[in-house]
């Protein structure tokens, strides 16, 4: 047996590809929920109704894929220039502080101006977070996986400090979360009664951005060129480093908002668990989405069901809600092996 | 006590062997994959899912001993997943084990609040006891500091030393390291590669569970959701660090635990001054420094992240 490439993958087994992993990815994970003594259907039928099952459900699955898509998008233009960005988390956070702090001292503007300062402060503390790592890749040849990863903890580490000092709200009653954003500074809701907010758009938006710069633009283009084969891209004449350091700012940049936009969206302050794994979920939902901008859309919004969806399966079944974490965990791992079947064929010699 | 005088205290040499022996056993596990040829980012989780298996084994009447080998099986066992997607399947290393870690971090979390629903402190087990060596240990200062250790340290030491044999006195470790350098050059000499790199990433990845059981057999008595805090990413950066070589990775190992040591000391002297967040920070930021500094003069595998597949070039 052996693998072979294809000449021209069909366009249908590139849309059947990642439904395939996700079907496995559940069948896998049926053993589990077995395991915690539950029936399989049942549980995963009140899945599916815990996440989109009535209005109430949809926003909360659309709130919940808000900063998904960002830090999925910011996966996903990282890794299509094949820059390791793991340090999403980091930068998402970073983003959240940073417009908090500002947050607090926006009272006299308009509230779009302040939301548009506010994600911007957010943006340009998740590039520079990115930055640091990309140089250290290009001059000194540091691999930017772990650099990123440790940056994560320090960057927690930095909240933390800033929660429970300079930034401490002194009206939480000794709970570590840091002074609310000024009142005018939230986000409108998108459907009353809701938590579902105006960054949503947002986000969407970003993603068709994301798309337009990736297919349309020169930069999209050597970004590409220099994740398919840096050494032609270097023959080529592009200017690797250059792109690269775009490529971190887009990246770094759009985690950042994503933390800005889930404090001014949700609840006006930071807390040391707002993000459950955001940064690391969104590796998951760009590989879902083949690190397809408009698809990382449609992937978070998967992930984000199932988060949803496992809290109201957990409830009736008794099942820990990390199940949620463990298929998506799974579906990246099925993902990858679907990709690698829509990539080659399996030849008997 | 002043900030110096925490260097002299046999306590705190003691410290130092015992906070370094999960990150010797990490260290060592990513060494020897790394030597074969595969990056194995999975540590962190198989970490965890070490911590959390070895515990359980325990908690429900194991023997000590008995949890470090389950702990090391289950490693084994997230190793062969790994191995069997980037060898023979030739998936990318950095994402299939980015997916290890993220499955096997939350498995263990699932596992745990599967068995143990409603417990909100965490039950604890007796660890392991340090122990006693007939004389070694009555030496003054260096008895206490380094001769009154816990068994699975004396353990990670000794594995250190059969690495390093293995590696540089055995056919076994010249055929490991010609797998990591040329794959192509193995294969011509009839060694089979993907053989090779899937049993190294076994037994690499039982060394890394043993390391996270360490932590709640040993250092701990006990199994917490964020437990192992980025030790698995740390030792990636040590086997840089030690220049993929398994004598200056425990050398890095065991500096990450001077460092860590004297930070968690100097809280409790500058502690009221400086937030303790910055002192956490210490040991995060000293190994990204190490990265920058070692890393142009490393010499990485050749064949590292190259995958191989027969007969295609």
């Amino acid at each position: 047996m052996r693998f072979e490439l294809r000449e021209t993958v069909p366009p249908f087994l590139l849309l059947v590809t990642p439904l395939g992993a996700i079907l496995l990815s559940l069948i896998i994970c049926a053993g589990f929920i077995a395991a915690a003594g539950a029936p399989v259907l049942g549980a995963y039928a009140l899945l599916a109704k815990g996440a989109f099952g009535n209005t109430f459900a949809i926003t909360e699955t659309l709130t919940r894929a808000t900063p998904l898509i960002l830090t999925g998008l910011s996966a996903a233009v990282a890794f299509r220039a094949r820059l390791w960005n793991i340090g999403a988390e980091g930068q998402f956070y970073l983003g959240a502080i940073v417009a908090t702090a500002v947050g607090a001292h926006v009272d006299g503007l308009p509230g779009w101006l302040a939301d548009l300062a506010l994600a911007t402060c957010g943006s340009l503390a998740g590039m520079l977070l990115l930055v640091g790592p990309t140089l250290l890749k290009l001059r000194l040849g540091v691999d930017e996986v772990v650099t990123t990863l440790l940056l994560n903890f320090i960057v927690l580490l930095f909240v933390s400090a800033m929660i429970e000092g300079p930034l401490r709200d002194p009206l939480a009653f000794g709970f570590p979360q840091s002074a609310p954003v000024s009142d005018g500074a939230m986000l409108p809701k998108l459907v009353a009664h809701a938590r579902l907010h105006a960054g949503f758009v947002v986000a969407v938006v970003l993603a068709i951005v994301v798309a337009v710069i990736d297919r349309y633009s020169v930069l999209g283009f050597e970004a590409q060129a220099v994740g398919f084969n840096f050494r032609a891209a270097r023959f080529a004449g592009i200017p690797i480093e250059q792109v690269l350091v775009c490529v971190a700012l887009m990246s770094g940049g759009l985690a950042g908002i994503g933390g800005s936009l889930e404090v001014i969206g949700l609840k006006g302050y930071v807390t040391l668990d707002m993000s459950p794994g955001y940064g690391y979920a969104g590796i998951i939902v760009a590989m879902l989405a083949g690190l397809n901008p408009l698809g990382v859309v449609a992937s978070s919004i998967f992930v984000a069901g199932v988060f949803v969806g496992a809290d109201a399966m957990g409830r009736a079944y008794n099942i820990p809600s990390s199940i949620a974490d463990v298929i998506v965990a799974v579906s990246l791992l099925t993902m990858l092996l679907a990709l690698l079947f829509a990539r080659y064929r399996l030849r008997r010699k | 006590m002043s900030a110096i005088e925490i260097l002299l205290t046999a306590t705190f040499w003691a410290a130092v062997l015992r906070i370094a022996t999960p990150l010797i056993f990490g260290t060592m596990g990513e060494l020897i994959c790394e030597r074969a040829g595969v990056l194995n980012l999975g540590i962190e989780g198989i970490m965890t899912f070490g911590a959390m298996i070895g515990w359980l084994t325990v908690y429900e009447g194991g023997a000590l001993w008995q949890g470090l080998l389950v702990a090391a099986a289950a490693g084994a066992l997230f190793g062969l997943l790994h191995g069997a997607l980037t060898v023979p399947l030739g998936l990318s290393q950095h994402v299939t084990g980015l997916g290890v870690t993220l499955l096997a971090a939350n498995l263990s979390y699932y596992v745990y609040r599967l068995l143990l629903p409603t417990s909100s402190t965490p039950p604890t087990i007796s660890p392991f006891q340090p122990v006693t060596i007939p004389w070694l240990t009555d030496l003054p200062f260096v008895g206490p500091a380094f001769f009154a250790q816990m068994p699975p340290t004396y353990l990670a030491l000794a594995a250190v030393v059969l690495i390093a044999y293995v590696l540089y006195r055995t056919p076994l470790g010249l055929a490991l390291r010609m797998v990591g350098e040329s794959a192509e050059g193995a294969e011509a000499q009839g060694v089979n590669v993907t053989a090779m790199r899937v049993g190294t990433v076994v037994v690499g990845s039982a060394l890394m569970g043993m390391g996270g059981a360490f932590l709640t057999l040993a250092a701990f008595n006990s199994f917490f959701f964020t437990m192992v805090q980025g030790r698995g990413w740390v030792c990636i950066a040590l086997v840089v660090f030690g220049s993929w070589q398994p004598g200056k990775g425990l050398v890095g190992a065991l500096l990450y635990g001077v460092f860590d040591a004297y930070q968690l000391r100097l809280q409790t002297v500058l502690g009221q001054v400086v937030p303790y967040q910055v002192f956490l920070t210490i040991p995060y930021a000293l190994s990204i420094l190490a990265l920058a500094v070692m890393s142009r003069r490393a010499t990485v595998p050749q064949a590292l992240m190259v995958p191989f597949r027969k007969g295609e070039r």
